[in-house]
């Protein structure tokens, strides 16, 4: 191999576009490294303070495609302070500075300021791509300054922000001379657009495939984006409200009648269900089907319509759909892969309206079933077992019981078993998230059985620290463990410290481990970060090493201590 | 066994007035765990159900694990359609010279309606009874619904009254008599 020119291999490298093995690829040799990071265009860095800004540009002077991620996964449901971190605005300065040309940028649980949205859209002449996902810290402001600047803009992508609805004309702020966009994603904006302007972006858009409305936008102007753009593959319709009769419905019957290559649906994020018969004649090439925000759509209408979608491969629905509309998935989607059912009433844990029958028939009904999220009233072993025979092929599968220890209910069994039996039959499994009552012997099987497992989420579960070392010792390529509320304490927490550096991150919160534990792991391993997340500020005022400690985060890292945790975050 | 744990904690010696419960903590569900546990060795887990149950979803923070914008978008849903979901409807009285307009959405229930009509119109309803409708007065609150019938108000369920009146007829004399007698 050393005998071939770089242009050789830069040009086989090409073909080499998995992040994984492009990292295989550049630890091969020396002259391997060396081409790798000149040729090297697109970077995923799963944890935005394992590595600095400056050492990226460093390496990879080509860059044109950056993901970051920044808080860990359980600041999703509020585990995580506000400020803890993940600031995006320091990468963003760091590359503006190079001369690093940039194009995509996606985010995901980062905090963004108005500020760095700006200074992105002045400082990339040929930025094309940014994908915002579950992040905050900016307002409509910032969005004005990427339409006002990105001339090429081909992709905005703004995924379940929380974003400051100032309700200015951001969309406004693209010039008529912005005809590129391809994928245009606003959804998660609560407040109101200029449907003007929006008509007009949408018209002299004609390479638009991706489409996503907020609430803001009414009926009868979906009718005329549709009309503009037949071609779209992509669409999330804001808001579906109006009576049946009216001649905007019918207009509306006929515009989506012409977008035959709809292959993806979403929003309804306010629905009247009788009107879904509009939306029938392009069912039947649907792939993927969202309607897990539109809460109005339920009982008969929502089965009529599943009916329709024979091709789905993806579907993310509410518990309100209910054991009987799942066995009206499981008659109709033969092609289906991706199930999510969320709880309609996130708050009321006691009326999920799905249980284990719902999933069982899915799993009968959808042999090609490998991702599940599955929000339910209680599970059983035996559905798990059932469940496990029927779909050996998932790669994800996360149970979420509403009441989190509730055992096997026919049994009154801790469901150790309905668990074992899915990572026993699973063997691809990657991803798995537990719930319900569960000992120390579930986390056994998943030591023995789960052997592809990536990613663990733990909660209200097992007796004693042999749970968690079943897991470190035996989940060989485990990345990131994700704990709340279980009995381990320091015994399992430094039993292999130098497993932690295999990962890319541990995350325990309201278990056993004390303060010495962490400091004791901070002594032995260099090359992580242990962050004590303490806003009861009781640190401070008690150092014993006996204390427990509430939140603690660690995480591989190259760079040492990060220079902007808040007070409350102790770094080890 | 289920008997016996009964009893213990009726002769539990407690600090704390009697009749109050433990208070529902995150650190008493760990509790509870371990004590489950600790008691299956003995029974397969039966404890598992009759130990104290969970505390309120409420107060266990991040449960359910669901992503913080979605329960924001949930209560924003919530709150929007309670916001505007006034449902406001027409009120007309026999003789009155114009009519009135009121909420349904603000009442918690018939009396309360009956009262507010009373007050309104300045007249009154005589007492409500499912044989006999009312009795007691010349007047009967009656409604229109959504097939477009004349009803007597307080036979159906107050959320389905709500749902299904589109506007409000206080009837008067005869014609108010044959509505209430039973039979028609």
């Amino acid at each position: 191999m050393n005998y071939f020119p770089d242009e050789v291999l830069e040009h086989v490298f090409d073909f080499i576009t998995s992040h994984k093995d492009r990292n295989s690829v550049s630890l091969v040799c020396k002259s391997w490294y060396k081409i790798e990071r000149y040729s090297r265009q697109r970077v995923f860095i799963g944890n935005c303070y394992s590595i600095s800004p400056e050492r990226l540009i460093a390496r990879f002077p080509g860059l044109k495609s950056l993901t970051l991620k920044g808080k860990p996964h359980f600041a999703d449901f509020n585990l995580v302070p506000h400020d803890w971190g993940g600031f995006v605005y320091p990468w963003i300065e760091a590359l503006a500075k190079s001369r690093i040309g940039l194009e995509e940028l996606r985010l995901k649980r980062m905090v963004v300021s108005d500020e760095s949205l700006e200074l992105l859209s002045k400082s990339f002449v040929n930025f094309k791509s940014l994908v915002l996902v579950s992040c905050e810290g900016f307002t409509t402001d910032g969005l004005a300054a990427i339409a006002a600047n990105c001339r090429f803009l081909r992709e905005l992508d703004l995924q379940e922000n929380e974003v400051d609805d100032h309700r200015g004309h951001w969309l406004s702020c693209f010039p008529e001379s912005c005809t590129s966009l391809i994928s245009l994603n606003f959804a998660c904006l609560r407040g109101e657009v200029n449907l003007g302007a929006l008509e007009r972006l949408v018209s002299r858009s004609p390479n638009l495939k991706s489409l996503r409305l907020n609430r803001a936008v009414p009926l009868d102007t979906l009718q005329k984006l549709l009309m503009r753009a037949p071609q779209l593959v992509d669409l999330g319709i804001g808001s579906y409200v109006h009576d049946p009769f009216s001649e905007a419905y019918n207009k509306l019957k006929i515009a989506i009648q012409r977008c035959k290559s709809i292959r993806s649906l979403s929003g309804f994020l306010e629905v009247a269900p009788h009107c879904m018969s509009a939306i029938y004649p392009i069912c039947g090439n649907l792939t993927f089907l969202n309607l897990s925000y539109a809460p109005g759509l339920h009982g008969n209408k929502l089965m009529k319509l599943i009916q329709h979608c024979r091709k789905l491969q993806r579907l993310w629905i509410l518990d309100c759909i209910g054991d009987k509309g799942l066995g009206v998935v499981a008659l109709t989607c033969k092609e289906l892969q991706e199930l999510r059912v969320f709880p309609s009433d996130p708050f009321e844990a006691g009326n999920a309206a799905v249980t284990e029958e719902g999933l069982v028939l899915v799993s009968a009904g959808c042999p090609k079933l490998n991702s599940l999220l599955y929000f339910c009233q209680q599970m059983t072993n035996a559905a798990l077992i059932t469940v496990a025979k029927n779909c050996p092929n998932f790669i994800r599968f996360r149970l979420c019981i509403l009441d989190p220890i509730k055992p096997d209910p026919v049994t009154n069994q801790p469901l150790d078993e309905g668990f074992g039996a899915i990572v026993q039959s699973c063997k691809g499994l990657k991803r798995l998230s537990l719930s319900g009552l569960l000992t120390d012997q579930v986390f056994l099987y998943i030591g023995m059985y789960a052997e592809q497992l990536e990613m663990l989420s733990i909660a209200f579960a097992a007796d004693s620290d042999k749970g968690m070392l079943y897991v470190l010792n035996g989940c060989k390529k485990l990345r990131k463990l994700e704990i709340r509320d279980c009995p381990f304490g320091d015994a399992a927490l430094l039993e292999d410290v130098g497993k932690y550096e295999t990962m890319r991150s541990l995350w325990m919160s309201s278990c056993e481990v004390t303060l010495g534990g962490c400091k004791s792991v901070a002594e032995k391993m260099p090359s992580l970060n242990v962050e004590i997340i303490d806003e009861s500020e009781q640190m401070e005022f008690n150092l014993d090493d006996k204390q427990k400690v509430d939140k603690m985060y660690l995480y591989r890292t190259l760079v040492g201590h990060r220079k902007d945790a808040p007070e409350y975050v102790w770094i080890l | 066994m289920e008997n016996s744990v009964a009893y213990e904690k009726a002769t539990e010696l407690r600090l704390g007035l009697p009749g109050i419960d433990e208070p529902a903590v995150l650190s008493s569900v760990k509790n509870n765990k371990r004590s489950l546990h600790d008691e299956k060795s003995g029974e397969n887990g039966k404890s598992a159900q009759n130990e104290t149950a969970p505390p309120s979803k409420a107060q266990i923070v991040g449960w359910p694990p669901v992503q913080s914008y979605r329960k924001n978008n949930f209560q924003q849903a919530k709150k929007s359609e309670s916001e505007c979901g006034g449902i406001y409807v027409k009120v007309s009285m026999d003789g009155a010279p114009y009519l009135r307009k009121i909420d349904l959405k603000v009442y918690k229930g018939y009396p309360e309606l009956l009262q507010v009509l009373e007050n309104m119109f300045k007249f009154t309803i005589g007492d409500y009874s499912e044989r006999e409708g009312y009795k007691g007065s010349d007047y009967e609150p009656t409604y229109e619904d959504k097939d477009g019938d004349w009803m007597l108000v307080g036979d159906v369920p107050w959320e389905m009254f709500i749902r299904s009146c589109k506007r409000l007829r206080i009837m008067k004399g005869s014609e108010a008599r044959g509505l209430s007698c039973s039979g028609v």
